[in-house]
């Protein structure tokens, strides 16, 4: 905040209502705290044999970068005009047309306009124009263009830290500009003078140092797994078998870290141990391919690419079909929209086939690996296990669709089959706020820090309003989710803008409501909270 | 709170009841910088625009409740929509809770006019107090946005550092992690 020690009439005499005089090219950053990251760690900078380790943080006046940083920007832009196509596309194509201006949760929570998409293109954009085309390096302002300075940096780092890849303004592009590719690459140039934060450096060493970003060694997540199975047995009184690093299972199951590390992911973790039990599942878990998530894909294709490669690479050491993934985010626009052009065609892997129905994911001939709702929707469609949406009926259920399962792999469908069959009380949060265009939870790739929050309130808001509405219409006290980032930054954000509400995982409901054999009465759900109306009419 | 505004004042704050608001929304969405502006005023819908919306939909509200037999929890929640959301945007303390004391400058603009003529100084300053009143609710709203922000970061710590020690091979840990996340 300010620290004035104005009077009052002075304080209200400096309240400006308008811009300052300087246009948005001139404009620099002011790093106010809790709308900015902290810094890459190092010592996890080095591990990753990444640019430039050093100390440093973004409201110090000296970044420490190294001398000829701006050559380095500018070969490195060169680079990958060339490599990349559409990144040139995108830079050329935009009309301005301003379709996706107000379609950006940052920009609609703060209302900052070099949060519309267009803007933080430009950001961008002004530099290429300057320096890659006849027009900008003739007429330079009057073409669009600006020169690439330390300030640009930091606006740089400011505003594509600002940007969650959400996708939903490429929705709304009539040319399928796609804003997050141009974050990823910004990014990706920063990262070339050793500008990153710690939230995206720090679990990316971790995945390669333990395979997740959490860093938890093998034994700690057989200590975790063989938790959960033991909680699941005092809730349901099934033992049930959860398989680690097994050789010749028929399917490998990736699930976030956050599932058997975090709160409330781990309620959907139990019920994927009961589901699969239930079903007799001939699956394995993997200690090395134990996360689902892609922090790389925040940070560098190079990255994205190393740590996607280790889940073909666990699936071929272990021998087993196919994949099987649970309920992540990101991971399935890596696996839906990189992934063959990055590890594939993963040949040494068979066409997903559900072992229990007989169903052919035809859709995941490419990929080999499943979404976990898909593989649950078809199990409820053919009949195949037994759901009692009674042990649901203390949830008033809303659901909000993920980014990147909907807007990446089109999973639309498939959570609300799943949810309805799962539950007597589900509502919609309307329309403009769902599906394609379902609005981030603010937090996602790799903005979700506590240092931060003040700028996740900010592009969590347009998510919070709907889910709002829902409780204050429906009374809803449960807002699902398939995604570890949603489901961990998602109660904040609940309890600053709605308050009363839980949030879980799609998986979570089947587990309760799943009728499994040999089970003892149920006295409580997966959280263990008492069972209520158990007798109620569906609505 | 009491009935203060006399019959004639009252009616002719509610004759310009539009005006006022109107002015007053503008004068609020000011504050945000010009390019956004037309967003903020035009969209209309709630959830494409939340911001635009709340301050629109509640300055009217609040109003109402400003010149009529306001029932204080109204007032809070209404004053509460607003201030929560600048409280976490790019406002100072005093940016995020002036639009309250501007409603003087705009109510004092538009009935100068006429209200010399229908009622005393005393009764304006008394319509005037009852404004000090709402900034006083909008400081407590601003105070709480502010602190649940912090405490929301600070279970976030809390959480990380159980976390890390978890990871750090006392696995025995889990079960708070889990349970307390």
């Amino acid at each position: 905040m300010s620290g004035s020690k104005l009077k009052p009439e002075e304080l209200a005499s400096k309240i400006k209502y308008n811009l300052p005089p300087k246009g948005w090219m001139d404009q620099s950053v002011d790093f106010k705290e809790g709308t900015f990251n902290y810094s890459g760690n190092p010592k996890n900078i080095e591990y990753l044999e990444l640019p430039n380790p050093r100390k440093w943080q973004p409201t110090d006046p000296d970044w420490k970068l190294p001398e000829n940083w701006k050559e380095i920007l500018l070969e490195g832009l060169r680079d990958r005009l060339h490599r990349f196509r559409s990144l040139q596309i995108f830079m050329d194509i935009c009309v301005r047309c301003g379709a996706c201006a107000d379609k950006c949760h940052f920009f609609i929570g703060s209302g900052d306009p070099k949060n519309m998409p267009v803007m933080r293109a430009e950001l961008l954009r002004s530099v290429y124009r300057n320096d890659f085309t006849l027009a900008g390096k003739i007429f330079g302002k009057f073409a669009g263009a600006r020169e690439l300075t330390l300030d640009v940096v930091k606006e740089w780092f400011y505003y594509f830290y600002q940007c969650t890849q959400c996708r939903r303004c490429s929705v709304f592009c009539p040319y399928g500009i796609d804003t997050a590719e141009i974050t990823l690459l910004v990014r990706e140039l920063l990262n070339l003078i050793g500008i990153n934060i710690d939230w995206v450096v720090t679990p990316v060493a971790n995945s390669f140092r333990t395979g997740n970003h959490l860093g938890i060694q093998p034994h700690g997540f057989k200590d975790s797994i063989d938790f959960a199975v033991d909680e699941l047995e005092s809730i349901t009184g099934v033992k049930v078998e959860a398989p680690i690093n097994k050789k010749g299972a028929e399917i490998l199951f990736i699930a976030p870290s956050a599932d058997y590390f975090g709160t409330p992911h781990y309620y959907t973790l139990l019920g994927y141990l009961a589901l699969f039990h239930e079903i007799g599942l001939d699956y394995t878990w993997s200690t090395y391919a134990s996360e689902g998530g892609n922090f790389g894909s925040f940070i560098s294709h190079d990255l994205m690419k190393s740590l996607n490669a280790k889940m073909y690479a666990e699936s071929s050491r272990l021998g087993v079909k196919w994949i099987l993934g649970g309920e992540c985010g990101h991971m399935w626009r890596v696996v839906h929209q990189y992934m063959n052009t990055l590890n594939g065609p993963a040949d040494f892997l068979e066409e997903p086939v559900s072992p229990i129905t007989g169903t052919k994911f035809r859709n995941a001939r490419s990929t080999k690996m499943v979404h976990i709702c898909e593989f649950t929707a078809d199990l409820i469609k053919n009949g195949k296990i037994k759901l009692d949406k009674n042990r649901n009926n203390n949830r008033r259920v809303t659901f909000h669709d993920s980014c990147n399962p909907a807007r990446a792999l089109g999973l639309i469908e498939e959570p609300r089959y799943i949810i309805r069959n799962s539950c007597n009380h589900f509502f919609e949060m309307p329309e403009n706020t769902i599906k394609e265009q379902t609005f981030c939870c603010g937090s996602g790739a790799g903005l979700g820090t506590d240092e931060n929050l003040e700028m996740r309130m900010r592009g969590g808001l347009p998510r919070a309003n709907a889910v709002r509405f829902v409780k204050e219409k429906h009374d809803v006290n449960f807002l699902g989710c398939i995604c570890a980032i949603d489901k961990a930054t998602l109660p904040p954000l609940m309890e600053y803008w709605v308050g009363g509400v839980e949030v879980g995982g799609v998986h979570e409901l089947v587990g309760n409501a799943l009728v499994m054999t040999g089970e003892k009465q149920r006295d409580t759900d997966l959280r263990g909270e008492p069972l209520e109306g158990q007798c109620e009419k569906a609505e | 709170m009491a009935l203060f505004v006399t019959a004639m004042l009252r009616e002719l704050l509610v004759k310009k009841k539009s005006a006022i608001v109107d002015k007053w929304v503008q004068r609020i969405l000011g504050s945000y910088p010009s390019e956004s502006l037309k967003f903020l005023i035009s969209q209309k819908d709630r959830f494409a625009n939340p911001v635009g919306y709340t301050i629109s939909s509640s300055a009217g509200a609040i109003f109402d409740e400003l010149i009529g037999d306001s029932d204080s929890r109204v007032t809070e929640t209404l004053l509460k929509d607003v201030v929560r959301i600048r409280a976490v945007q790019e406002f100072s303390p005093s940016q995020a809770i002036r639009f309250v004391f501007d409603l003087k400058e705009v109510i004092r603009n538009e009935i100068e006019k006429e209200a010399g003529e229908i009622c005393s100084s005393d009764e304006l300053a008394e319509l005037e107090s009852r404004i000090d009143n709402l900034a006083l609710i909008a400081f407590d709203s601003y105070m709480d946005s502010r602190e649940k922000l912090f405490r929301i970061r600070l279970d976030e710590v809390k959480a990380r550092s159980r976390q890390s020690t978890a990871e750090n091979g006392d696995i025995r840990n889990d079960e708070h992690v889990k349970r307390d996340g």
